[in-house]
Parts: C-alpha cells; sequence; structure tokens
C-alpha cells in the first residue's frame, strides 16, 4: 500500500495527491477503508470491521468495497 | 447485541478544478517507463522494435475483478474466453487456469482450444462456418454447438442420425435490444419467429438435445440496459420451449459484448469516465436474470463470452518514432514504426500513446502515422503531443483485444510478443517472423527459378 502512503488524508474525507495536485473527498466508510487499507489490513479484515460497526451483511459490504477499491484502482490511489 | 450505526456506501469524488496550467497545454503527458516494473527500453533493447507486451497480472486481476462481479451477484456463472480476441496459448491457457472455458468461432480456433488442454465438453462453437468435419468433431467430443442458420441445423440433424450421437446445441438468436447496428446476420431472429421455429424443429426430431440459448448483441455495447432486453426475451423463449417441450434450458449465454476503456473515435468523453464497470453491467445482467422467471424456478448457468473487456488493459505495443516532419500546410507530423497492420484498432479508437522517457513541456498539435506506404495508416490526428525526436521511444496503451489476431503483413514482417508474468519474468511468447516463414509457405515454378 506504498501508494497510499504518499496521500494525505484528512480525518473529514479530504484526500490529496501531492504527485499530481488531484484532489478528492470521501465519505465516513470511505475514510474507514482507506484508512484500514494503509494499516495493510486485509479485504476480509475490511469487511469484518465494517461488518462490526455498521448495520450491513457480508455480500453487500463486500461487493460496495471491491466497487471502491476499482475506483481507488482506476484514480491511481492504489496499486 | 450492540446497537449498529446504519451503513452507507462508500464513496470516492474527484475534486476538479480547472485551472489551466500556465504553459497553455493543459496536462503535461506523463511518461511511461515500466510495465509490471519491467523497463520499456530494457523490452526494446532486446526483443526489438516494435515489440507487443501482455501482463499476466493485469489478464488475472482483469478476469478476477470480472468473474467476482457476476459470481457475488448470481449463482451460476461461466465464462468462456472468445479465442478470437486474443488466441496467443500462452493468453488462452491463463483464461483457462482462471477457469475459462472455450468459445471458438473455427476449425482452427477448435483445434487450438483443445491443444490448450480443454476438454470438448467445454467449447461453445459458434460462428457461421463449421465445416461438416468441424460437426463430426465437435458432436463427438460433447462440445456445445450453437447453431447459426437452418442449412447448419439440418446438417447435425443428419449427422446425429448417421453418426447415432446426441448433439448438445444451442440456438444464436439475434433481437432487437435497441442497439444499433442490430447485428442481424447471425442466428434466428426472435421477433419473426424464426428462432421459436429453430426450437421446434430441433426438439421435434428427439435426437438433439437443446441445452442453451445465446446471444451476442454486439461489441463495445456502452449500455447495460441492452442486455437486460435480451435476457428478457431469452427468458421468454426458453419458458416458451418448456411449455411446449418439458425441455428446460440449462443456460443463457449473453455473448460478449462489454466495452473496454478505450476511448472510440469522436466521443466527447474519455472512455476511462464512461465506460460501464464490471460491476455496472453486472448489476444489470443479473438483476434481470434474477427477475425473470424461469421453467420450475431453476435459474440457468449464465455464460459470459467477453473478449475485449478482459485483455485491453493487459496490452501494449511499444516502439519507436522513425522521423519527424512538417506537412505541406504547416502542421507537424511524426512517423513511428507501429501502424494499422498491427493496430487494425486504430481506425475506430483514439488509442492512448505515451512517451518512455520524460519530455519537456513543450508540445504541438501532431499527426502520429505509421510506416505503411498507405494514406490510411494513420495511428491518431491532431493531438497534442510532445516533441519527440527520431530514435526515442514511446509506448501505446491497450491494445490487447483483437490486435494480435486480426494483425496483417504487409511490407513487413510482425513483431515479437513477450508475456511478463506475476513474478515479473518476461517470456517471448509468439516469434518475430522473418523471410523464412513466409518462404515456407511459398513454392515456385520450375519456369520461374534460376538454376
Ligand atoms: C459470438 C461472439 N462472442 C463473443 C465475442 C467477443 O466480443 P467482445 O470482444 O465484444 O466482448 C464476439 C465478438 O465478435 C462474438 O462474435
Amino acid at each position: 500500500m506504498s501508494k497510499l502512503n504518499s496521500i494525505a488524508i484528512s480525518d473529514n474525507g479530504f484526500l490529496f495527491k501531492p504527485s499530481t495536485g488531484e484532489s478528492f473527498t470521501t465519505n465516513e466508510i470511505g475514510l474507514i477503508i482507506l484508512n484500514l487499507l494503509k494499516e495493510g489490513k486485509t479485504h476480509e479484515e475490511i469487511i469484518n470491521s465494517i461488518m462490526e460497526e455498521f448495520d450491513v451483511d457480508e455480500i453487500n459490504a463486500g461487493r460496495d468495497l471491491y466497487e471502491f477499491l476499482d475506483f481507488l484502482k482506476k484514480e491511481n490511489l492504489i496499486d | 447485541m450492540m446497537n449498529k450505526k446504519i451503513y452507507e456506501r462508500p464513496v470516492l469524488r474527484k475534486v476538479v478544478e480547472g485551472i489551466p496550467n500556465k504553459f497553455g497545454s493543459l496536462k503535461r503527458l506523463r511518461p511511461i517507463e515500466f510495465i509490471d516494473n519491467v523497463s520499456i527500453n530494457s523490452l526494446i533493447d532486446k526483443y526489438g522494435s516494435p515489440v507487443f507486451v501482455l501482463s499476466e497480472k493485469t489478464i488475472r486481476e482483469t478476469y478476477r475483478s470480472a468473474y467476482r462481479a457476476f459470481s457475488t451477484r448470481y449463482p451460476k456463472v461461466q465464462f468462456a474466453w472468445s479465442y478470437k480476441t486474443n488466441y496467443l496459448d500462452a493468453v488462452c491457457r491463463i483464461f483457462h487456469q482462471e477457469g475459462s472455458w472455450a468459445e471458438v468461432v473455427s476449425g482452427f480456433e477448435y483445434e487450438k482450444a483443445l491443444d490448450n488442454g480443454i476438454s470438448g465438453n467445454k467449447i461453445i462453437f459458434n460462428g457461421p462456418d463449421k465445416s461438416k468435419k468441424d460437426l463430426i468433431r465437435a458432436i463427438k467430443n460433447n462440445s456445445l454447438i450453437h447453431i447459426d442458420h437452418f442449412d447448419e441445423l439440418y446438417t447435425i440433424i443428419e449427422l446425429s442420425k448417421e453418426l447415432e450421437e446426441t448433439p448438445q446445441v444451442a440456438i444464436r438468436i439475434n433481437m432487437d435490444t435497441g442497439i444499433i447496428p442490430q447485428w442481424d446476420r447471425f442466428g434466428f431472429n426472435y421477433e419473426n419467429g424464426e428462432a421459436w421455429n429453430a426450437v421446434n424443429r430441433i426438439l421435434s426430431t428427439g435426437k438433439i438435445e437443446l441445452i442453451g440459448l445465446h446471444t451476442h448483441i454486439g461489441t463495445y455495447i456502452s449500455t447495460s440496459k441492452a442486455y437486460e432486453i435480451a435476457i428478457r426475451k431469452l427468458a421468454e423463449l426458453a419458458n416458451k420451449t418448456y411449455e411446449r417441450f418439458q425441455t428446460s434450458i440449462e443456460y443463457i449465454d449473453i455473448g460478449g459484448g462489454f466495452a473496454s476503456q478505450n476511448t472510440l473515435q469522436g466521443a466527447y468523453l474519455p472512455a476511462t469516465d464512461t465506460t460501464p464497470s464490471f460491476d455496472d453491467y453486472a448489476h444489470a445482467i443479473t438483476t434481470a436474470m434474477i427477475a425473470e422467471k424461469f421453467p420450475n424456478n431453476i435459474a440457468p448457468t449464465l455464460i459470459l463470452e467477453t473478449g475485449r473487456a478482459l485483455i485491453d488493459d493487459a496490452g501494449w505495443l511499444a516502439g519507436t518514432v522513425l522521423a519527424n516532419k512538417r506537412l505541406a500546410d504547416g502542421n507537424r507530423a511524426m512517423v513511428i514504426d507501429t501502424g494499422v497492420n498491427l493496430m487494425f484498432t486504430a481506425f475506430w479508437y483514439d488509442h492512448e500513446i505515451y512517451p518512455v522517457k520524460e519530455t519537456s513541456f513543450q508540445s504541438e498539435p501532431t499527426t502520429i502515422y505509421g510506416p505503411l506506404c498507405m494514406n490510411i495508416d494513420v495511428i491518431r490526428k491532431k493531438i497534442d503531443f510532445p516533441l519527440l525526436n527520431k530514435g526515442d521511444r514511446f509506448v501505446i496503451k491497450r491494445v490487447g483485444a483483437y490486435t494480435m489476431t486480426q494483425w496483417m503483413q504487409f511490407i513487413t514482417y510482425r513483431p515479437n510478443i513477450v508475456l511478463i508474468d506475476e513474478n515479473e519474468e518476461v517470456h517471448l511468447i509468439r516469434k518475430e517472423e522473418d523471410k523464412e516463414v513466409f518462404r515456407r509457405q511459398e513454392l515456385i515454378p520450375d519456369h520461374l527459378k534460376n538454376d
């Protein structure tokens, strides 16, 4: 997750990528996912911690996570 | 139990500013130096210029994200690799290792699939051109024969008697899904009742098993809605078939057609912003599959023959600048060593081309030509491009689909193709041609030989 470490992520969900000058905004769940990714958590671990904290089942949490990851990839924020 | 918080799906939005930089051009084209951490310069040094480069990592990741998109939403999903999109053996074997069956449209592709270790009952045989010999082999191997027209159907009926075997077939169906052009030259038409006639003809013989319904509504379908319409029509036919013959259709094959992230010429926005994701397609298709009631409430297997969207991103073409020119009208032109001979796709895509090394901020509207002595050999028209010099290298992105099968051998040899594996090792998977390749194919009549 070296790419994510070079990105400034603020507590209110604002992301800044110094290498390109691009910025992004995300919501609460997005922020949680980004921070867990930074900690090197696996996708399963991320899904589990979301399920623990939020009212969501595994299928939906998983589907949304993978969509989110695809988006991060598209924006070159993760590998 | 503790009260859980209300869940909201994660979102990410890009903040768009629109501040042009002081050099006038909107953004500087960043060079691409590496593919999977392998330097493009080292690949050209070793394998020559031009060279096609395939990323095994990208192929597997793309396949897995497509498979995940469907399999997390629908219980029975099977991909069949569309050979025509890229039938290099190494590529096919990667898809087969991932679990894909083979989708072939000719005796040649059929033989390739067998050689790649796929068993006959996992080969889907499509297309209008199946010889009698092809059909006999396919019947004996229990392959899934997708019938294209009545003449083929009658040949299969005859063969089922001759061979005393029960062929397993599906019919290909064309229909109006709102997509233009309608691919009505393949298969049996839905709206005019031809498809229903074919079903009747097949099942009234009692000698042929109708196990699937197939459609391929077109290629580069950028609206997932069309698939919903197709599924509704196929489901209706499946139900009608069950009511009349008590035959359950085991699978619905929705064909290929997902758009890749290459931008079509004339498109207003880049395809990376507009192309539906696998999740978008999967959502539309599986929602439609689940909404339809199939006979006995048994969900048929969903087969996908996705081609371009699974391989385009994994292919790259690296090459060298041959010359720079000024055209008569003063515009800049750059001639490169890869033309439409290797990229048929340049006729409809705006291929993305990048310098391999850092360039200055300067750029100029440039038309990029291939090396062929033909006026149609244009790779990009008037794009803002940095000033590369003769001998500088470039790389073209997303050329994995249809290039390495539709390429033509015109005035020069076809180049090496290498595969970068997941450990970043480079493998030559197709050798460049040389004059012996062509000499072997040609025969000189005695009276033209110089002794
Ligand atoms: C029958 C059939 N299946 C699958 C494909 C693959 O289509 P695509 O590359 O658009 O996914 C094609 C392409 O023409 C086809 O004709």
